[in-house]
């Protein structure tokens, strides 16, 4: 099962938070902002980009239709290629394999990539429990670690922080874990990124353990397919004697040449380049260079129970681009932490209750935040339709409380309107009394909006999460099928479709949002 | 762990049951096409990226490459065609002395024009992993007949049994606020040395 | 050719004149729209909130109220994209065939304004007259469920008067989202108020859209902020000629 973070409140409450946090707002707009036109230009350049997108949704969804051949072939390759092969059915046995292979070699530390799958399964913190220290050393990730934070992002863990917040991190913690930070370091992203290189170079050097996970695994080959930007992924693929891969068992793709669509959509879709400063691939062992003990562990960990669901297994087709975050209005808005585990974004509140399953608040909490508004789908290198699979997560949440003695008043009023949607003359009782409302209003109003209709106030009970911060326009007098109905469609009107009323005079007519 | 892997295929199954799986492998739209530009283009793509890009003729490539190093130790593998004047070859040096070397010479096994990208698959002339990696110049030279137009063409050609290593310009990073900064643990230079003819 | 007026739930209670101006707007253009009067709503509100089985009801009544139509007219992109890519998952839950053939029927006949009026009737100079300042808003469910692209832009830029301002980042959500906009109603705001702000900055003196699922809730902020803009659906606008002003007054 992954990992939420300990404590974290439901998706709204969370959000209200960071929202109030006017830093971390200022810092996300201008991220996501940034990364968002470098993906457009970098997109907009490659001609047939959505046959593109076509062939790898094909490749992941042929990957996963028989991910079981498919798996059983990687572990052949590998095994053949020099690799030793562990299965990991949740986080504390993958953990467990990776604490037993550096404990092997006395080694008191490891050094990593980047991994989403290690951060989900909490490799470090289990490493630490057993007297391991786990080095990260992405950039983002070596920040996360250092300020004792959390990542909120998928590509970039540290995305909240701007430069002043991380030059201050490194002042303050570089010391205490290996070498210090330079006394003049400033502010400017060429330095830090000088420092880290500085403070990280020791640890590659003598590191006798990397740990690492995969973006892709080519069965046919048993090949390891690693992207990344900074280098600090060469450095633990290649110089330590001993590497372990955690690779969650979709990361599979069938043959070699299948790699051909992804490797053209990731790199654009996630930082925005037309290629990533790096990629490493490595099939086994190879004699004299690199790793001599190579270990894959395939992990699950809550993905076979996502690909039990018909509706939300395209979500397994994911690359980890992040593109979903970059454009997503709420993420912009509220950052990663809200969604309370490593996959923040879209894609996370997706993925959470898929591998999780749904039942506690925080989970249930996640399809509910997005306003659907699809320009995550627009963008997902491998077609995932993440608003239909956050529609049928909705409903498999209201599903699982459908049998509650006591239905809540959300269910209550649902069921009410469904009701009234039934049929048209329910739904004309329901108008007629608004419309008496209306009437009240028009005369007792507590505004005018623009154009001279009358506004409600602020609203009790439910209706004040809309009245908080939005006026909201009183009901008319008369619904449009009470008027069609009254004037024959405007006929009876004398062809009138204006609004004015015949036998009541004047109806504020203009209408405002 | 043999229930565990026992146990995660009957899940996988048991997910799967009733889904065809397709036997075939899924075709992917042709990559940029192969023409008179494909030098020029690789050319410009890889100094987009903030590498140095130099071509030069057959005769001329030792002086190029000798004028791209810098001061210091520099290490070639066996079996490079180019003449590194008092260059080390490669014979098993460890980390820590590759950290003490300033450049290497390397060539490489194909070349992207589309994504301005070299890949090495550290046979011959390109040698291990750890010696292109280290130091921190990497001079790569690349014949003009190794640039494939895309991605597509690349994979082709690669023998995926070889450990690959895709380099597309020096190493990089935009963690900080999403702004790019050139050089961080890999070479912080890569000089490209492109031979026509 | 036989056209109903899909109306929408929303606008029927709340905006009648939104609906007024269809039927305005069409009959100018030679079309004798229809009201069905068994209508009730397309059954988004509760697709959206999860509630599956309460949506029910109401796609039996659309298509019910809707067989036998040439063309269904919507002035909502969101209710379109609701008749047109959710009312079969819902036919497909409630395991009823009879509902499912009926979806698959009425639902490729369900046509968002702009669409109706561009890719049928052929026109994009409707005959307009709008002397003010307009700042057009795209909503998310027409632009990417539909795929209206430029269609309701075309309808604008023929209105005679009409001065219209481009919006910053006109692509992004405003924040409505159905239940989103009370379920999370501060995240709700915070999109909402960059959206209006972008609004205010064009100087416009209408904000015009194609949804009043969005501009009740940004003209609820601008209302809110005293910002003097008003909003108006695009086929006020439309329906807007010399003799009667639609609605701006």
């Amino acid at each position: 099962m992954s990992r939420t973070f300990v404590g974290m409140p439901a998706f709204p409450v969370a959000a209200r938070t960071a929202l109030a946090d006017t830093q971390l707002r200022h810092n996300l707009a201008h991220a996501t902002g940034v990364i968002r036109d470098k993906r457009a230009r970098v997109v907009a350049e490659v001609d047939g980009w959505e046959e593109l997108r076509l062939a790898g949704a094909a490749v992941k969804e042929r990957a996963l239709h028989g991910l079981d051949e498919h798996l059983l072939t990687l572990e052949r390759k590998l095994t053949a290629n020099g690799a030793t092969v562990h299965w990991a059915r949740d986080a504390e046995e993958a953990c467990a394999v990776v604490a037993q292979v550096a404990k092997a070699h006395g080694a008191d530390e490891v050094v990593k990539v980047k991994s989403m799958a290690t951060a989900e399964i909490g490799l470090n913190e289990a490493l630490e429990a057993e007297g391991v220290a786990a080095w990260e050393t992405d950039l983002a990730e070596l920040i996360v670690q250092l300020g004792e934070d959390l990542p909120s992002h998928i590509l970039v863990p540290a995305i909240h922080r701007n430069r002043a917040e991380i030059r201050e991190i490194f002042l303050r913690r570089m010391a205490v874990v290996g070498r210090p930070a330079p006394d003049d370091l400033t502010d400017e992203p060429a330095v830090l990124a000088a420092a880290a290189r500085e403070h990280l170079r020791e640890k590659f050097l003598r590191a006798r353990v990397g740990v690492s996970g995969a973006n892709f695994a080519v069965a046919e080959t048993g090949t390891l397919v690693v992207v990344e930007s900074e280098g600090n992924g060469r450095m633990c693929l290649t110089l330590p004697e001993v590497l372990v891969s955690v690779v969650g068992i979709e990361k599979v793709v069938p043959t070699w040449g299948e790699l051909d669509p992804l490797l053209r959509l990731l790199p654009r879709s996630s930082t925005g380049e037309r290629m990533n400063p790096y990629t490493s691939t490595w099939s086994g062992v190879t004699p004299g260079d690199g790793p001599q003990e190579v270990h894959v562990i395939l992990l699950d960990n809550g993905r076979t129970r996502a690909l039990a669901d018909e509706v939300g297994r395209q979500a397994l087709r994911c690359i980890r681009c992040s593109a979903c975050l970059n454009v997503c209005p709420v993420y912009e808005r509220v950052g990663g932490h809200a969604y309370g585990s490593v996959y923040p974004g879209p894609i996370g509140a997706i993925l959470g209750p898929l591998m999780r399953g749904t039942g506690d608040p925080q989970t249930d909490s996640l399809p509910y935040a997005s306003s659907l508004c699809g320009a995550c789908f627009e963008v997902c290198p491998v077609r995932i339709d993440i608003p239909e699979v956050l529609v049928h997560l909705r409903s498999k949440v209201v599903d699982a409380h459908r049998d509650e003695p006591v239905p809540k008043p959300e269910a209550v009023a649902m069921r009410g309107t469904g009701w009234a949607f039934g049929d048209a003359a329910r739904l004309g009782l329901a108008e007629r009394a608004s419309g008496l409302v209306g009437r009240v209003m028009g005369r007792l109003g507590r505004s005018s909006l623009p154009g001279g209709r009358r506004a409600a106030g602020r609203l009790p009970g439910p209706g004040a999460a809309w009245t908080g911060a939005r006026d909201l326009p009183a009901p008319p007098a008369e619904s449009f099928r009470q008027w069609w109905a009254r004037t024959d469609g405007g006929r009876a009107d004398g062809g009138r479709t204006d609004g004015e009323r015949a036998d009541e005079g004047h109806v504020e007519e203009a209408r405002d949002g | 762990m043999a229930d565990a892997r026992a146990d995660i295929l009957a899940a996988v199954r048991a997910a799967l049951a009733g889904v065809e799986a397709s036997v075939d492998p899924a075709a992917s739209p042709p990559g940029v096409a192969a023409g008179p530009g494909t030098l020029d283009l690789f050319c410009e793509r890889v100094a987009d990226y903030r590498a140095v890009v130099q071509r030069c003729g057959p005769e001329e490539v030792a002086a190029t490459v000798a004028a791209a190093l810098p001061e210091g130790d520099v290490v070639v593998p066996e079996g490079l065609p180019v003449e590194v004047e008092g260059a080390r070859v490669d014979d098993g040096l460890t980390a820590l002395e590759l950290d003490a070397v300033a450049a290497v010479v390397t060539g490489c096994a194909v070349a992207v024009a589309e994504t301005g990208t070299i890949v090495l698959d550290h046979g011959p002339g390109q040698g291990r992993r750890a010696i292109s990696l280290v130091p921190d110049v990497h001079v790569c030279v690349v014949r003009a007949d190794q640039v494939v137009p895309d991605v597509p063409d690349a994979l082709a050609a690669l023998d995926p049994a070889r450990p690959l290593t895709w380099v597309s310009g020096p190493s990089a990073t935009s963690d900080i606020e999403l702004d790019r900064v050139e050089g961080v643990h890999g070479p912080r230079t890569l000089h490209v040395v492109v031979v026509e003819g | 050719m036989k056209v109903a007026l899909q109306v929408t739930c929303l606008n029927d209670a709340l905006f009648p004149d939104v609906g007024k101006a269809v039927v305005t707007l069409l009959r100018r253009l030679g079309v004798d729209v229809d009201f069905p009067e068994a209508q009730t709503c397309c059954g988004q509100p509760m697709v959206n909130t999860g509630y599956l089985d309460e949506a029910v009801p109401a796609v039996r009544r659309f298509v019910e109220a809707f067989d036998g139509y040439d063309a269904v007219v919507t002035p909502s992109g969101s209710c379109a994209g609701s008749a047109r890519h959710q009312q079969r998952l819902i036919a497909a839950r409630a395991g009823d065939p009879a509902l499912a053939s009926a979806v698959e029927r009425t639902s490729p006949l369900v046509h968002e304004l702009s669409e109706f009026l561009v890719d049928v009737l052929g026109v994009t100079d409707v005959g307009a007259y709008f002397p003010h300042t307009v700042t057009y808003h795209p909503t998310c469910h027409s632009l990417r469920m539909l795929g209206v692209g430029d269609r309701p832009r075309r309808l604008l830029e023929a209105v005679r008067g009409l001065r219209l301002r481009e919006l910053p980042a006109a692509r992004e959500c405003c924040g409505f989202g159905g239940t989103f906009a009370v379920k999370n109603a501060d995240t709700s705001v915070a999109m909402g108020s960059d959206k209006a702000r972008h609004v205010r900055e064009t100087g416009a003196e209408v904000l015009v859209a194609g949804d009043s699922s969005c501009l009740v809730h940004i003209g609820g902020l601008l209302s809110r902020q005293r910002s003097g803009v008003r909003t108006m659906h695009l086929a006020e606008v439309l329906a807007s000629t010399e003799d009667r002003a639609e609605a701006v007054r």
